[in-house]
């Protein structure tokens, strides 16, 4: 054997050696980090932070010890969505600073497609679609990016876990019409200001938004060319629910108090001086009285006079002062914090606290996460395939700042909840049951040994550049010993007990049914 | 348990882990023969009246001024192929579909549905799937497919192994016994060995999820092997598995893991939701079509024999308008027309109650009216391909009068 490879040979062996030291079977983890860690954390407490956050962060625990329960809610309701640490605040600001002027983006789109079009070179005509949709692709992603950066790192996790809810319940999907230009702007503009506001503003702001009006066929509403699509889902899906009181003659009368919204992303149109006074244009955003049918309506019983867009104003007040509006809003919310049938009386305490407040989403949030039942339900919530990835790596990095989120995105993609994946407007199941299939199950197993062993690109440079470094996975940390050790289960233990490497015990411990449920 | 189990020992190690997953996960050594059921659901309500056209309703033609797709024309090849002196098959499914009629393994059913009056997607094919009767308390937790499932391996020892080509598990199947569901969109290679399996397995030993940890590892590994074993035919036979994709993809490996094992199975495909802009002859409903149909052709195909104790239902949750809306597209309507296909069904009908399409025939005026009523549809086709009793039928659809189309 040459002197240089038996130097190498020695130099693996020793390698092996140290990291078997280590990582013997009962002796991985590090057992140093376990004297570092101070006193355990409650386990309801551990249970209730978990749930009221994407997952612990050393961060999160601190936070919470140092102010208590109560407070600390506080403190996450009036967090700001700035709360960033810096170099996350640098890449978030890299893909929103500029200003978004939806008009502008759809008026582009449209000249370039025109121009695409008018291309007489079969082959220039495909390379500049091909080029225009990768642009597409672009923007969409960033928008999720976005949305996993924040999520990750936000120490205002609760509003971060408002977004994700909000843009879940009016769903959006990246693949409709110009929607992969306009996702990034429909999360920061249209929910994350409202995400903890009046649940009104929050419908008017999606109401409006050019994402929304393409996506449910508004924009396409007008009079004499009636399209109910968005009617119906702004009962069934955003407002009441589908037993929440409302018939055929509803959905179409809603449907006609709504011809008129839609897009205009160029010059506004010539108006009969009457009709004047009545357009509206916020961006892309126009309410054309030329489009709107001016005839009487009734909606729930109650007559809609015809004052153009005011008539939708006035729909959306009444719609969001129905008591079945309260209630089915309150049993989504929570479903997401409690899990599968929720008790009734803490969806009636709740729908009260909604219905007091005129739709006040922060104070009906309060009442539910201080709520006995929410205590109650500790340990049983089963995280869906979104808060499953993110508490992983909030465990796994605790802290350090990833720089390629494709792998999350991925994740999200294979386990089946992709960020403005969802090609129906019902948004992702909120049940349990709809993620724990033997599928799906499998799954997830193997996304846990993607992130415990340590070699997913977490770290490398965006969009397949070359790496920036690397990260192993420090699952047995400080975190660990005084958030997740004090109670793990039997069987779990002993297959941590089984793990032959740092990489397998990542994975068993990812796959327990502790990282599974909260 | 370091080294590498035989097959053999590995199967053993299967088949115990696999007992307590419940009836719905045996994996191996099902009997070749015995009836097969594939349900194909469309989700988003594909529009019935252009796949089947009515073609001699007057008033079809004048309710979809740009939708309405011409009338057959002997004289011309690739239009609409008319199969009775009232109906017609879209263009797009003439090379399929049309093969199969001619051959009578295909039968229509129009005026199919439901009795439910939302016009909503999800709550109308929540119905659909959980089979109930409609207007009693819904038990989200029995859908008919896995009632089905249950009466037949409860009574008697029919193996009647059941699986959704999912992601993930859809309502139908929500029941008693744990069905496997695994999506064949895209097939990875399993990542754990034998000795991870065991201990993840393990890991859930007593906890409610066990059946669904046990039987999602054991199935992965199964589909892995079979998958491969279907692409090393595709070689052999000089059949490419990439110049196949979508649907079609899916649909032959479908057919590969039913043929061998499973008797129950349950896909969806999404897509059919068109407000805007539909197309006719050619466009967005044209083409989801044309991979429909070329799917099913070549899971008749790929079922060889056993193509002949296979039945495949393919519905959707409602029709939609007949009267196009101002978008060139159309909106939520009421009844459809369910697809009824088999080896040996008596096809190449038109099957079920039946009537004109004018303008007075819609349902509210809008409207295909359903007068087959999918439950009594499928507890017939049921009752047929297992000879059930009237007390297993009832069992899978309670409160039904199964209808008499005697397809099976």
């Amino acid at each position: 054997m040459p002197e240089r490879l038996a130097q190498a040979r020695t130099l693996l062996i020793g390698l092996a050696l140290l990291l078997c030291s280590c990582a013997g079977s009962n002796t991985y983890p590090d057992p140093g980090e376990k004297m570092a860690a101070n006193q355990a954390l409650p386990r309801a407490d551990v249970a209730w932070l978990e749930r009221a956050s994407f997952g612990l962060s050393s961060e999160s625990v601190a936070r919470y010890k140092s102010l208590g329960r109560e407070r600390y809610l506080d403190e996450q309701i009036e967090a700001s969505s700035e709360s960033l640490p810096e170099p996350i605040a640098a890449q978030v600001r890299a893909v929103s600073a500029p200003p978004f002027d939806s008009a502008q983006t759809l008026r582009t789109l449209t000249e370039r497609r025109k121009a695409i079009d008018a291309l007489a070179d079969p082959a220039a005509k495909e390379q500049a679609r091909k080029a225009l949709n990768d642009e597409g692709n672009h923007a969409a992603y960033q928008a999720i990016r976005l949305q996993l950066l924040r999520e990750i790192y936000s120490t205002a996790q609760l509003r971060e876990q408002m977004v994700w809810f909000w843009l879940n319940h009016f769903s959006v999907y990246q693949y409709k019409g110009d929607l992969r230009w306009l996702i990034t702007d429909y999360e920061e503009q249209a929910i994350r200001p409202h995400a903890l506001g009046h649940f009104r503003d929050l419908i008017l702001a999606t109401l409006e938004h050019p994402a929304m009006l393409q996506y449910l066929d508004n924009a396409q509403n007008a009079v004499g060319h009636i399209n109910e699509n968005y009617a119906r889902e702004l009962m069934e899906l955003h407002t009441l629910g589908v037993d929440g009181g409302y018939s055929q003659q509803d959905v179409q009368q809603l449907a006609r108090i709504l011809t008129g919204v839609g897009i205009n992303a160029f010059a506004p149109p010539h108006l009969k001086p009457e009709w004047q006074g009545l357009y509206v244009r916020r961006g892309a955003f126009e309410f054309n009285p030329a489009r709107h049918d001016f005839a009487p309506k009734v909606l729930l019983g109650h007559a809609i006079d015809a004052r153009g867009f005011e008539e939708v104003v006035q729909a959306v007040a009444l719609l969001v002062r129905q008591k079945a509006c309260a209630r089915y809003i309150s049993r989504e919310l929570a479903t997401y914090y409690v899990g599968d049938a929720p008790p009734s009386r803490l969806i009636e305490a709740m729908s009260v606290t909604f219905q007091k407040t005129d739709g006040d989403i922060a104070a009906t949030l309060r009442t539910l996460l201080l709520s006995r039942e929410f205590g109650a339900a500790s340990g049983t919530l089963f995280k869906d395939p979104n808060r499953y990835v993110l508490s992983a790596v909030r465990l796994a990095y605790d802290g350090r700042t990833i720089t390629n989120t494709r792998p999350l995105s991925d994740w999200l993609n294979a386990l089946g909840e992709a960020p403005f994946g969802r090609q129906t407007p019902d948004g992702y199941p909120l049940t349990a049951t709809y993620w724990q299939s033997p599928g799906q199950m499998s799954r997830r197993f193997e996304i846990a040994r993607a992130i415990g062993s340590g070699n997913a690109h977490l770290f490398d440079a965006e969009d397949g550049g070359v790496s920036s470094g690397t990260g192993f996975p420090q699952l047995s940390n400080r975190l660990y010993y005084e958030a997740i050790e004090p109670y793990l289960a039997t069987n779990t233990r002993a297959a941590l007990n089984q793990a032959n490497s740092p990489q397998e015990w990542n994975t068993f411990l990812l796959a327990s049914p502790e990282m599974n449920y909260e | 348990m370091s080294k590498l189990l035989t097959r053999r020992e590995w199967l053993r190690l299967a088949t115990a882990a696999v007992a307590g997953v419940g009836a719905g996960g045996r994996l191996y050594a099902a009997p070749s023969s015995g009836p097969r059921f594939l349900l194909v659901f469309l989700r988003g309500g594909y529009d019935a009246a252009n796949a089947l056209i009515p073609y001699s309703s007057a008033f079809y033609y004048e309710a979809r001024p740009t939708l309405a797709i011409a009338r057959p024309d002997p004289g011309q090849s690739g239009g609409a192929l008319a199969l009775d002196r009232d109906w017609a098959l879209a263009p797009a499914l003439r090379d399929s579909i049309g093969g199969l009629y001619q051959q009578r393994q295909v039968a229509f059913i129009p005026f199919a549905g439901t009795q439910d009056l939302t016009r909503s997607h999800f709550e109308t094919q929540d119905s659909i799937e959980l089979g109930q009767p409609a207007g009693a308390v819904r038990d989200y937790r029995s859908g008919f497919l896995a009632r089905l499932h249950h009466t037949l391996t409860a009574s008697r020892s029919t193996d009647a192994t059941a699986i959704s080509f999912t992601d993930a598990l859809p309502l139908i199947f929500q029941g008693r016994d744990q069905t496997l569901n695994v999506s064949l969109k895209n097939v990875p290679k399993p990542p754990f060995d034998d000795r991870q399996v065991q201990i993840l397995t393990n890991m859930y030993a007593g906890h409610p999820l066990e059946p669904a940890v046990a039987g999602g590892l054991e199935l992965r590994r199964e589909v892995a092997h079979s998958m491969d074993a279907l692409s090393e035919e595709m070689r052999a036979s000089s059949r490419d598995a990439l110049t196949i994709k979508g649907f079609e993809l899916e649909a032959e490996r479908i057919a590969r893991l039913m043929r061998d094992t499973y008797r129950i199975g349950f896909v969806d495909i999404g897509g059919w939701d068109t407000h805007v802009n539909e197309g006719a002859a050619q466009g967005a409903l044209a083409s989801n079509l044309t991979g429909l149909g070329r799917g099913l052709a070549r899971f008749a195909q790929a079922l060889g024999p056993e193509w002949r104790n296979t039945v495949v239902v393919v519905l959707s949750e409602f029709g939609r308008t007949f009267r196009e809306n101002g978008n060139r597209g159309t909106d939520h309507g009421h009844g459809t027309v369910y697809w009824v296909l088999g080896g040996s069904i008596d096809g190449g009908r038109i099957a079920g109650a039946q009537q004109s399409l004018e303008r007075r025939d819609l349902f509210q005026d809008r409207d295909y009216p359903v007068l087959n009523d999918y439950r009594a549809v499928l507890a017939d086709l049921f009752r047929s391909m297992w000879s059930l009793t009237p007390a297993q039928a009832e069992e899978v659809f309670p409160r039904v009068q199964p209808s008499n189309l005697k397809l099976v």
